[in-house]
């Protein structure tokens, strides 16, 4: 139901008139972009110049200070900060965000593919950030959402680690799916558009 | 109806979560029973005066007790991501922090309960009395629980925030002390513990709605 009310209304996410304050400084006003089905918006911008707080908007978790933000349908969240805690293994971890959304997926094979099927009873504390950060990633493997908003998500992975979330973004857009990406560098992979910020 | 999956894995980790802490199941029992200990020390041991005080020094360390592990409940998952991730969910964050609460409370809150006997028997209190009394016990507990959660919430973005949450949270106790404390004198039959489960009751309706706006703002 959600994938036809999406179809029809053609947008997965869509921005409005946005603006952003951080204290007395504006970070980015009248910003508008509207992400459809099989698109990558690459979020670009100097260090402090309000993509992760764009981001945080586009997911709801800021209030926009102008503007508006719709969303269709469900989305999945790479923050900077993984959402893994200090005692928790990758599997117990893909195991309660798979019970959350109800996912059928089964987390060992889920760190199969990210590359963490050896540390798959470590405890977060002791992960390498890079695999951490393949961990979090995971979860996108969990549960189909046609949006990915994704802050830095190539922070902290090797080589191998690039291509392989590359991959999963190529096939998530080939699906169907819609990627919102704030990035440093060079994006491995081909974006439909930029927002300069 | 949706189902409450979410909300079991929310529980669920929160139960593991407060026991892989380790402390978070042996620091507020030793902290109840010292805090408790130390009273026949100060006034002295004579018996029909600690038996007078003993069931009120049970409800003073049962309120801090209930403040001693509250500052990392929703700090942690600040800290760690994972309350960015439970803002986006469509499960109401109410319900989330509910969840977490009650964990939170099952672990470090009902053993206190179950220690309040030996502990007044120490402090001279009617050994008799002290088995109806938990049930007082436990639903203050449950109160202090809620409330200490309200104030663990608002205090989660505030680095060391551990004595603002006892400030923010004690005020919220007097009403659960005063009908806690009547109830136990009473005993099982009288008003007060009525009026404490209203109390208590209060604190589940509203702690949950007030914790999860206090996290929106910090998520923010």
């Amino acid at each position: 139901m959600e994938e036809n009310a999406a179809m029809s209304r053609e947008f997965l996410i869509k921005a409005t008139g946005l603006g952003a304050i951080k204290g007395e400084r504006i970070l980015f006003s009248d910003l508008s972009l509207e992400l459809g089905r099989g698109e990558a918006i690459v979020l670009r911008g100097i260090n402090g110049a309000g993509k992760s707080t764009l981001l945080r908007m586009l997911g709801g978790l800021s209030r926009p200070d102008a503007g508006t933000v719709e969303r269709t349908v469900r989305h999945h969240w790479i923050g900077h900060r993984n959402g893994l805690k200090p005692h928790e293994t990758p599997r117990a971890h893909l195991t309660h965000w798979g019970r959350v959304w109800g996912s059928s997926a089964e987390p060992l094979a889920v760190a199969r593919k990210m590359g963490v099927e050896r540390p798959f009873e470590v405890a977060g504390q002791l992960l390498s950030a890079g695999q951490k950060r393949r961990t979090a990633i995971g979860r996108l493997l969990l549960a189909e959402r046609p949006v990915w908003l994704l802050d830095e998500p190539f922070s902290a992975l090797d080589r191998e680690g690039r291509d392989l979330v590359t991959g999963l973004i190529d096939a998530h857009r080939a699906s169907g799916g819609g990627v919102i990406a704030a990035l440093h560098g060079e994006a491995p992979f081909e974006a439909s558009r930029e927002v300069q910020l | 109806m949706r189902t409450p999956s979410p909300l079991r894995a929310a529980f669920r980790q929160a139960l593991g979560e407060a026991w892989a802490g380790g402390a978070g199941v042996l620091l507020p029992i030793g902290f109840f029973a010292g805090a408790a200990m130390l009273v026949p020390f100060t006034v002295g041991s004579e018996a029909s005066q600690l038996s007078s005080i003993g069931t009120g020094i049970l409800w003073v360390a049962l309120a801090l007790a209930s403040l001693v592990s509250m500052e990392r409940v929703f700090q942690a998952d600040l800290e760690d991501g994972a309350l960015e991730l439970w803002a986006q969910e469509e499960t109401p964050l109410f319900l989330v922090a509910a969840a977490k609460i009650l964990a939170h409370w099952i672990i470090s809150g009902l053993p206190l309960v179950l220690l309040t006997p030996p502990i007044g028997i120490a402090l001279q209190v009617d050994p008799g009395a002290l088995i109806p009394a938990m049930l007082a016990y436990g639903l203050g507990g449950l109160a202090f629980f809620l409330w200490g959660g309200v104030a663990g919430a608002l205090a989660a973005s505030v680095a060391r925030g551990g004595l603002l949450i006892a400030l923010l949270a004690l005020p919220l106790f007097v009403p659960t002390a005063i009908f806690g404390a009547l109830a136990t004198v009473e005993g099982p039959g009288g008003p007060s513990l009525l009026f404490l489960a209203a109390a208590t009751l209060f604190a589940l309706a509203v702690a949950p709605f007030a914790a999860s706006a206090a996290l929106r703002l910090a998520v923010d």
